[in-house]
């Protein structure tokens, strides 16, 4: 039987190469049970239950949500008249069956019915269902928004709601979006009020809602009308009701099984999720990290469907007496296809590893009801502070990087298949619709580049990298290629460097070159680490290292240039405004 | 395979058959619609008990073993003796489902043998359980070139087809909890391999503790011998069985190179005409 965890020997080596026992001591600390009968006894029974889930996962993902994902692309969901959505019935297949396998609550309590699973866990389970179709997981990666729930909404919200998200009764949305305030979020005018007794309503529209259809939606609104900038903004939580019209579903160029609304409130009921004024600065922050981990593992199980179909295709597809995997132009980009997919999961792991760990602490530091001795509040304050500033640099590379990279491996599967792979017959030309989303949505490349841009050039980058420099390997081969990293890192400094003497919009110009350099770093590091387990992974480190090292001799060569034409020469070199666009 | 002909089941895995799958979804399905517990039932080595538990993580509510020495080598005769008795010691029931048949020895001849024991009606190949009103089952079978509804009385025993449903996968709090089930004699082997140098009579005061322990949090899966579902030794195991396997040939299926048929219409000819000459089709 198909099992898209099963037959994936690199999610599996993760899977034993990650510590995740220590994951599941730190996740289990102070965990809130409630009466569940399914606490783990130890670490070990903690990881057994990973692995038993994350086979559930592989199984649906494979048996039932890829089998599916044609038809819901080709067919997509359906607007009422009265303003609600009809889900696709595979759509409802999926979301049915996946409650029927008691996932809907990866990373939710046990008290609520969750499995309180980390979220590296939870990342592999959503890989392998965007895998099977990646519009999907816009339904199945929602679950963030219970998480939103949990970390800030008062406990009697939490205890009615909830429990619903666990078993998948409910799903959410996150409703931030405007007309008028996209990447800008700080211009969202949606407004809400209070009545005399305190209750308050929502008025105005939201457009591109991922899900608006859902039935319980965390909407972003300006409480303070007398504050025009985020801290005027605070987060609700409304049922879905006549008061709430999907006006419109988007018709979008992929990701068709994800229905996306142009949503109308008129005077909809709502309840605050935790303090006003921090809905924005300090809420929807929290929920966006989560999203954006999100979007990298869709990324990742999109280019990982991509790159099997073209390694399957190009095995089996004869030209001039033999396989085209045997011409070496097609060779090179199967095996790009196939390093880039690894290099992306790579880097999403490690995010994710170290979002559990500072999201944890800041848990216990939190909610904990014992009283934590100083050692260890000071330890967990520690941690704390190390892996937020990690995150903060981490998780936008990651979002960047995997998205970035599912849309090359999604476009080089079409130019493996030719011909074929432009038409509808085979899934190419959906991957390729569905990948060109995650490059935009959760936060466009560009802004993913200037929040990591920071780490790059401040400290965050040189602290990670320096204990991996220092190591030293039992094999040549690494200690040789960890050389080249090093050299690497000394010519990406000199290029911040020189970024940072010129002005801040020639680092922002910079900003894109200065990450690709140390995300190529940073995912060398990983695959040395990995290359003492697995001695294939010295070749996939062999292979990057040498060939990304090139390209980042050429993006430092080019922020040295200090080019800055297309800023100070734009109307010449863009050209004027078309007359008649 | 024995020497004598039969099936050595110890040294095969324990494999799900896959219409008994469709067969305890059906029971769920009942089950979620009009109330009432599954119980699913097998018969064979204690390992068998990783079937109960995959049948406990989708939603049965009980699992029982019938496992005995003096139960090996039955056939479908015997098995089918053997099942009608677990079933009896059960105690009231409305239903009992079976796949169609087994992927091992495809002879779809347990389901009706059981019913015939048990002297209640049968109703083979369900596609569709249509309802259950009145304790009368609407069913919707088909038997191949056609299909029938019938209405049949509880108590009832069913055979279920592939073709009914998709069964569940198994739910993730229920595997969390349900992979501790034991039978008896995984918690005494277990005993065994911690206790070695115990007394027999600590290991089984140390097993007999366990199992209650067990039972009391749900999760003992009944391990049945012969003698507690009261059978009649002479119709059970070898002595029971009228069937004599000559011989049972290992056939390992290899994939032979690779043809390549070209797009043509004299290629498709080409390839059918291969494929009715070797029985593939036609």
């Amino acid at each position: 039987m198909a099992n898209f965890f099963l037959d994936n020997d690199d999610i599996k080596f993760l899977f034993e190469y990650y510590d995740l026992k220590e994951l599941a001591r730190l996740q289990e600390v102070d965990a809130e049970n409630g009466d569940a009968d399914y606490v783990p006894r130890d670490e070990d029974d903690s990881v057994d239950n990973y692995r038993r889930i994350l086979e559930i996962v592989g199984q649906v993902s494979a048996e039932t949500i890829a089998p599916n994902a044609e038809d819901v692309d080709r067919e997509g969901n359906t607007l009422n008249d009265d303003g609600t959505v009809t889900l696709h019935e595979k759509v409802r297949e999926n979301i049915w069956r996946l409650r029927q396998a008691d996932v809907m609550g990866f990373t939710l309590p046990r008290r609520y019915n969750g499995l309180n699973f980390p979220n590296l866990v939870y990342t592999m389970a959503n890989e392998m269902v965007s895998r099977g179709d990646a519009s999907f997981m816009n339904i199945f990666g929602l679950q963030a928004i219970g998480e939103t729930v949990n970390a800030f909404a008062s406990q009697e919200i939490k205890d009615e709601y909830l429990p619903k998200f666990a078993s998948g009764e409910c799903t959410g949305a996150m409703v931030l979006t405007e007309p008028d305030a996209g990447s800008d979020l700080q211009a969202v005018r949606l407004r809400a009020h209070q009545d005399e007794n305190g209750n308050w309503f929502l008025n105005g529209v939201k457009r591109f809602i991922t899900n608006g259809c859902g039935d319980i939606l965390l909407t972003l609104a300006r409480s303070e009308p007398g504050i025009d900038d985020g801290r005027g903004l605070s987060l609700f939580l409304s049922e879905r009701s006549d008061r709430i019209r999907v006006r419109h579903l988007e018709e979008k160029l992929g990701i068709h099984g994800s229905p996306t609304c142009e949503l109308v409130y008129d005077e909809a009921p709502a309840r605050l999720i935790g303090e006003r004024q921090r809905g924005l600065i300090t809420y929807v922050w929290a929920l966006m990290n989560g999203a954006r981990i999100g979007v990298a593992a869709q990324s990742v199980g999109l280019a990982e469907a991509a790159y099997r179909l073209a390694r399957t295709y190009a095995h089996s597809r004869h030209q001039f007496g033999r396989p085209i995997e045997r011409l070496p132009a097609v060779a090179e980009m199967v095996t790009d296809m196939r390093i880039l997919v690894e290099a992306s999961r790579a880097l999403t792991y490690e995010t994710t590893f170290g979002c559990d760990v500072e999201n944890n602490n800041l848990r216990i530091l939190e909610t904990s009801k014992r009283t934590l001795s100083k050692e260890e509040e000071k330890e967990r304050k520690q941690q704390l502070r190390t892996y937020k500033r990690l995150n903060g640099m981490l998780t936008p590379m990651s979002k960047y990087y995997t998205s970035e990279t599912c849309c090359r491996v999604a476009d080089l599967a079409i130019q493996v298949l030719g011909g074929s792979g432009y038409m509808k017959d085979y899934a190419a030309e959906r991957y390729l619709r569905d990948a060109r989303i995650t490059t935009i949505y959760e936060g466009t490349s560009q802004l993913q580049v200037v929040a990591a841009v920071r780490g790059v050039a401040s400290g965050t980058f040189d602290n990670w990298v320096t204990p991996r420099e220092e190591k030293v390997y039992d094999d040549a081969l690494l200690n040789e290629l960890k050389d080249k990293l090093i050299e690497g890192r000394s010519r990406l400094s000199e290029a911040i460097q020189f970024s940072k003497k010129r002005s801040t919009d020639y680092l922002d110009l910079a900003g894109r070159r200065l990450v690709d350099c140390a995300i190529a770093i940073i995912i060398g590091h990983l695959f040395l680490g990995q290359a003492t387990k697995n001695d294939r992974k010295k070749r996939v480190a062999r292979r990057f290292i040498d060939t990304e090292m090139c390209t980042l001799r050429m993006n430092c060569e080019r922020v040295l240039a200090a080019d800055v034409s297309s800023l100070e020469e734009y109307q010449l070199l863009a050209g004027p405004v078309p007359s008649n666009a | 395979m024995r020497d004598d002909g039969t099936v050595n089941r110890a040294a095969l895995p324990a494999i799900f058959n896959p219409e008994d799958l469709n067969a305890l979804e059906t029971a769920l399905e009942v089950r979620d619609a009009y109330g009432g517990t599954v119980t699913a039932i097998s018969m064979g080595p204690p390992k068998a008990a990783d079937i109960l538990r995959a049948c406990l993580f989708r939603g049965a509510d009980r699992g029982v073993l019938i496992t005995d020495r003096r139960a090996a080598a039955s056939d479908t005769l015997a098995t089918s003796y053997i099942l009608s008795r677990a079933v009896r010691t059960v105690g009231r029931f409305d239903f009992v489902f079976a796949g169609r048949q087994a992927i091992d020895g495809d002879t779809a001849q347990v389901g009706p043998q059981c019913a015939e024991k048990l002297g209640i009606p049968q109703v083979t190949y369900l596609e569709q359980m249509i309802h259950v009103k009145d304790g009368i089952a609407r069913i919707r079978r088909n038997f191949g070139d056609g299909w029938e509804v019938v209405d049949a009385p509880v108590p009832l025993l069913v055979t279920v087809l592939g073709s009914a449903n998709r069964p569940r996968p198994s739910a993730a709090r229920r595997v969390m909890r349900y992979k501790r089930a034991q039978i008896e004699a995984e918690v005494a082997a277990e005993v065994k391999a911690e206790l070695g140098s115990a007394s027999e009579d600590e290991r089984n005061a140390e097993t007999a503790r366990r199992v209650k322990e067990l039972a009391a949090s749900g999760l003992l899966i009944d391990q049945w011998s012969l003698d507690d579902i009261g059978a009649d030794l002479s119709r059970c195991g070898l002595a029971g069985s009228p069937t004599k396997v000559y011989r049972v040939q290992s056939i390992v299926l290899t994939k032979e190179g690779y043809t390549e048929i070209p797009a043509t219409e004299e290629g498709i000819r080409q390839m059918i005409h291969e494929l009715v000459v070797d029985r593939t089709l036609g």
